[in-house]
Parts: C-alpha cells; structure tokens; sequence
C-alpha cells in the first residue's frame, strides 16, 4: 500500500508547501462527486486526523485518508505541463473509466 | 487527463466547479495577468514566455487587430492606427489631454463625454482600446488555466477618479471579463508582500513606471488599507532614464541628428545598457547605424548615476510631499514597497533607502508585483481562500458631496471613507411652491462648487407645491466596492423618486486631482473664508425674497414712508450682495431686519386678528 509523488511533482509541492508558509504535507483523495463517479481532491495538510494514513515520497509526506486510499491506493502523482497549462496529475492503476475531461472516473 | 491544482484544506471545488480568478494590471506601458494557483500568485506568460504584454493596440489593414509586441512593433509604419498608452485617455473629454500636438492620434471630441479616437477601423473609444487588452489578457488565462473565469480583479491608479474607474469597468465588461473589484495599484502592491497579514502599518509604495512616478502611502488598519495621501509625476519614468542615456551616446560619440530608424536603435540599446548595468559596471554600446556609421563607446554604471542622478531626485520631491500631505515623517513608515521595472536601478533604491533610512522591499519582480497583489485579491473574492480570511477593503479617494444654494457643497461621504458605503442626508427646498430641485453630485475636498469636479446632475420633479422649508428630501448615496456611485433623491411625503447611477463623461487630469487634494490642505482658510461669504449671501437672498413676498401680500399695512424706508434697504442689501464683503452683507441683512420689524410685528397682529374675527373669545381653544 503506498502512494508516490514523481520527483518533479515533489519539487513542485516543496515549493508551494514553502511559499504558503505553514502546512505538514499534501492530502490526496476522493469524494463521491463528479460526472463519473468520483473525483480527486488534492489539498495542503495543516492537521492530520487520526485515522489518517501517511507516506513519504521523495521528501514529501503525503497524507490519505483510509476511504480514499482503496481507490487510490498504488497511484503515482505526476506534474506535467500543457502547453501553458501546468498542474498535477493523478496515475491512478485503479481506474477503470474516467470521463472526458479526467477529473472523475470510475472503478 | 486534466491537470489539477493544490486546495486548502477543505476548499476543493468539485469537477468542472473551479473558480478561477485572475488580477490584472492594465497599465500605461505594460499588461500582465496572474492568477493563485496550488496557493501560489504566479504572472501568466504567453506562448512565447512574455509575462508583460505591451499596451499596444493595431487596427491592421485586413481588418484584423493585434495586441502587444506585434502591434508596438507597427507603432512608427503605423502610427494612426497603432494605438498605446490608451490608459492615459480613459473617462477623460478631450479638454484633459494636456497637448495633442505632440499625439500622432486623429482625436473626435464628440462633445459629450470621453475623447474617441479615429482608426481605419472606426472611431474607437478608449474603452473599447483597453477591452482588446484585456480580451487578449482574458484569452492567455484561459488558455493557461484551461477553463472559463470566474471574475477578475483588476488594478487602477490610486487617483483615478469615477469616471476612470467606471471606464475600465466598461472595458473589462466588454472584454467579457465579471469584474470581481478594482482594486488601487498601491493596495495591490501590499497586498502582493502579504502586508495586509500584519495588522497594522504605515507603508509607501514608490511607483517608477516606463512613463509615470507614482507615490503612494497608505495605512493599514483592521484589513482597511486606507491612502493617506497619493502624489507623482506623470511625465517621469523608465523612457527619461533611456532618453539621457541616448542623448549622451549622441554626445560622446558625435553624431548629428538621426533619422527616426536610428533613433529608435540607439534608445532600445539605450534601454538595453540601462537594464544591463543594474547588474554590472562597465556596458560597451555597439550599434552600426543607417549611414554605416560605427557607434562604439563604453559607459560605466558610475557615469549612468551620474548622468540620471537629477531624474533620480526628481522622485524625491513628489515623496517629500506626499509625507508631508499624510503629516507623518520618515520613523512613522513601516515599509517601502518597490514597483515598476526601473527601480531596479540600484541607483533608486540606493536613494529611496537613504530618504527613509530603511531599506525598500525589492524581493519580487517590480513588473510584477500589482498583479499578483491583484491574483490574491481575486483568488480571495471568488472564496478559495479558507480560514477567516479578512477581505481587503479599500476606501474613497475624494470626498462626495452635493451642491447646495449658495455654491457650496455639503459633503455626504467623506474621504477614506471605506468601501461599500451608504449615507443619507436630508434636503429641503429654498423657495415657496418649489416643485423641482436639481441635485447636483461633486468629488472634492474644497469648499466651493467651482473647486471641485462635477461629477453628475439629474432633476427631482413633482415635488408637491409646500412653503420653502416644508419639503424633506432625501439624497442618498451609494458607492459599491470598486468605487463606483449611485445617487438617489427621493421627496419623503409623496414618495417621487429620480436616481443617477454616476457614469461620469470625462475626467480631471491626474496632476488636477494631486492638486485638488493638496489645496484642500493649503486653502482651508480661504475656503472657510468663501463658504462665509457664500452664506451669508444665501441668508441675505432669503431675507429679500420673503419681505418682497410680504409687501405683495401685505403692502397695505405700510406707511409710504416705511415702504421707502424698507425699499432702500432692500436696495441697499442687493448691492453690497455684490460686493463680495461679508461683514457688510451681514451688517446690511442687520440694518433690513432692523427696518421691517414694525412691518412683521403688524402682520403678526394682523394675522392673529383675521384669525379670531367673529370667534367668541369663551369657544376658542388654545
């Protein structure tokens, strides 16, 4: 069981983790909403909840609670650039459909 | 997949519900657009890295227009039709511009309102010129961002005035843009060094742009930034730093006068050597010119300051002035924010650090910095900020106010008065059977009508006929949270209402506004002094006009004598009315009251007898 960040997505957050001057890590997770089903949420991490699950990649802790981590479990998060577009990237081996756009999916 | 972008904690928006907001500094010379992304305030670039988007506007012959770099380089082929600079028209009448001899554009004054210019593609109205800026700006963020904006914050100057405001709304609406707020250049630069986290201070924000100075101070108190006092100098900036290096290369290197291609050359390598010798100490010029001349000099960063040394000072007045406008000093000053690309001369900074005795902020980009301040601003307003963040709060520049008999004007919301803000004041009418009252909307600080600027006027009608006095009516105003303001009057009995929604034609020039405010300051005394007069006036017309109506109706109780008494002091008021002499205005209106009070007196009697004719004295209750 474990989560990972690429090593250009880790720089990424230490930057941003930095520059916002406070937070312990990155929260990766999913709610029930969307047009197919689920949806990713990536969040700055001020206080972890107790039943919280923690990894550590590259230097960054990342932080996931159990109810998302079966959906997630296993994914890579990546930083990419399109075109003038840049943000995060979900890796995510347990999808089995998303939707168009690729902020839901379904597994 | 999309990608997606780090959220507060608990702030992540569902999918396809990202707000995305961006600020923009749409500015004289140079645009740019930033939006917060993963927490972070970053300037958008275009497709070839350019964060800053020249403020250049071509109308092409295919009918097409171009924006920026493209455009700026068509200015001297095409100058009719290649506009910049455009900020400088906004809400402005053609009266305003100081000198259009030395403008290539084909100005119409339509008579009303803001100054159009004529294109081949039209007669354009600056606020149509700054929408393609800002549709270009708008086109960048959402190619960046990968999806409809939710709103823009966009940045203006400090002094800008209603009508400027309220034009560069008009452009962002036509652009397509949901203008969150406008937000004040200088508030935007604070914001933008997280100064509005503290809870309070005093801080100057020192403006040097590629043509104009601004100075601003303001002061921060509970999430209020309020401008203190705001001073410059609209024909100085970076272009008069590049403009004495040219002309010392034309000296050192002795050249006779140049066409205009060469000129150009020589001030782009003028500005090159500039930006160069903020980090170095020797820069060589190296330019083959037209006539296959070879320019070849060196020129030291020592020679640089000395060369710029007086424009340099020539900031410091305007500062100087500015703190005295706040009445504070220099230890009153918690921080000094830099902006504009030309304080990164060292040469600047080296003579800001020394007026203050502290050293200025410089850790971000001097381009930059008014629109990520703005980014902020707008990341907060569309709510992706968490926590109870205090939103920021900016305040009136110049007092509202409207006129009242006399040419006076009464002030309804006062400067620095933060913003949104209503107030209402009641008003009455002056003569008896007035149906109609003109409401008439200023900004300023003077006393007088004629010092400050009008900025509206609309009528009340169908007030009911009631002796002068008698009516209630209610002016209220309105400013919402960019500045901009609405005026309603309404009559209390009847319920008529007229409104305005101020759209103001055109403007004050900058320098009018500056010293609008600075006089407020230096002629309180002889404003008081006018407002006297004018009341006493205003007294001495009422006092006229009521005993002209009583002899009307009541001359049969006089003596000829007394009518010949009273007809010459009335008379005598009207004359010494034009004098201008207040103390003999009020001795007069004395003299006038002392000669018709046997008069009043007997219409007393002579009312209070009509009234009890035939009553019996035991029936009459009192």
């Amino acid at each position: 069981m474990a989560i990972t960040l690429t090593e250009t997505a880790a720089q990424r957050v230490e930057k941003f983790l930095a520059n916002r001057g406070k937070g312990i890590g990155l929260r990766l997770g999913v709610k029930t909403t969307g047009c197919s089903g689920m949806a990713y949420t990536l969040e700055f991490v001020d206080e972890m909840h107790p039943e919280d699950m923690s990894f550590e990649s590259h230097g960054v802790r990342v932080i996931v609670d159990p109810k998302s981590l079966v959906y997630i479990d296993g994914t890579e998060l990546d930083f990419a650039k399109e075109g003038l577009n840049e943000g995060f990237k979900f890796k995510n081996p347990n999808v089995k459909d998303e939707c168009g756009c690729g902020e839901s999916f379904t597994i | 997949m999309a990608l997606l972008q780090i959220a507060e904690p608990g702030m992540s928006a569902a999918p396809h519900q990202h707000k995305l907001a961006i600020g923009i500094d749409l500015g004289t010379t140079n645009s740019l657009v930033a939006t917060v992304q993963s927490g972070m305030s970053t300037v958008l670039q275009d497709e070839h890295g350019h964060a800053l988007l020249p403020s250049v506007v071509r109308y092409k012959e295919d009918g097409n227009i171009s924006v920026g770099l493209s455009a700026q380089a068509a200015q001297s082929s095409d100058p009719k039709n290649t506009i910049s600079s455009v900020k400088r028209f906004m809400g402005r009448g053609i009266n305003d511009i100081p000198d259009t001899t030395h403008i290539p554009y084909q100005f119409r004054d339509t008579g009303v309102g803001m100054v159009q210019i004529e294109t081949r593609a039209g007669i354009k109205s600056p606020v149509e010129i700054s929408a393609e800026i800002l549709r270009s700006l708008k086109s960048r963020a959402e190619k960046a961002l990968g999806g409809e904006l939710t709103g823009a914050v966009i940045t203006v100057p400090a002094y800008f005035d209603d009508a400027q405001r309220q034009a560069t709304k008009d452009a962002a609406r036509l652009a397509g843009l949901n203008v969150l707020r406008l937000l004040n250049e200088p508030t935007a630069a604070a914001v933008a060094y997280g100064l509005d986290n503290a809870s309070e201070g005093v801080y100057v924000i020192y403006d040097l742009g590629g043509g104009t100075f601004d100075i601003s101070i303001l002061r921060l108190a509970k999430g209020i930034f309020e401008v203190l006092a705001t001073n410059g100098d609209s024909a100085l900036g970076g272009d008069d730093f590049d403009h004495r290096i040219f002309c010392w290369i034309l000296a050192e290197a002795k050249l006779p006068p140049l066409n205009q291609e060469d000129t150009r050359v020589l001030l782009t390598k003028a500005r090159e050597v500039k930006e160069w010798l903020s980090e170095n100490s020797d820069a060589q010029i190296t330019s083959v010119l037209s006539n296959g001349k070879l320019v070849n000099i060196k020129l030291s960063a020592e020679k640089l300051v000395e060369l710029t040394q007086t424009l340099v000072t020539k900031t410091l007045n305007p500062t100087r002035k500015a703190l005295r406008d706040s009445n504070l000093s220099i230890d009153d000053i918690n921080g000094i924010v830099m902006v504009g690309g030309a304080t990164r001369m060292p040469q600047i900074r080296q003579a800001v650090a020394a007026f203050f005795k502290q050293e200025p902020l410089t850790n971000l980009d001097p381009d930059k910095v008014v629109a990520l301040g703005a980014a902020i601003q707008a990341n907060a307003l569309v709510g992706n900020r968490s926590e109870n963040d205090l939103l920021l709060l900016d305040v009136i520049p110049l007092s509202l106010g409207i006129e009242t008999m006399g040419g006076l004007v009464e002030r309804i919301i006062p400067r620095n008065a933060t913003l949104p803000i209503a107030r209402a004041q009641d008003f009455t009418t002056f003569k008896d059977g007035q149906t109609a009252m003109s409401v008439h909307i200023l900004q300023g600080e003077r006393e007088l009508v004629s010092d400050c600027r009008s900025l509206a006027r609309f009528e009340l009608r169908g007030i009911p006929p009631m002796a002068a006095g008698a009516a209630r009516i209610r002016v209220a105003f309105q400013v919402d949270a960019d500045g901009l303001l609405s005026v309603t009057a309404r009559e209390q009995s009847t319920g008529v209402v007229a409104e305005i929604i101020v759209k103001p034609s055109y403007g004050l020039t900058e320098d009018e506004i500056t010293n609008m405010l600075k006089s407020s300051f230096g002629l309180a005394e002889q404003d008081k002094q006018s407002r006297a007069l004018r009341e006493a006036i205003v007294d001495a017309d009422r006092l006229i006009e009521a005993i002209n109506a009583a002899i009307l109706q009541d001359g049969h109780l006089l003596t000829a004598d007394e009518l010949t008494a009273i007809e010459a002091e009335l008379v005598s008021l009207k004359n010494t009315c034009a004098s201008n002499d207040k103390d003999k205005i009020v001795s007069s209106v004395e003299a006038l009251n002392h000669a018709s009070e046997n008069f009043a007196a007997r219409r007393m009697d002579e009312s209070v007898k009509k009234a009890f004719a035939g009553q019996d004295l035991n029936k009459l209750v009192l």
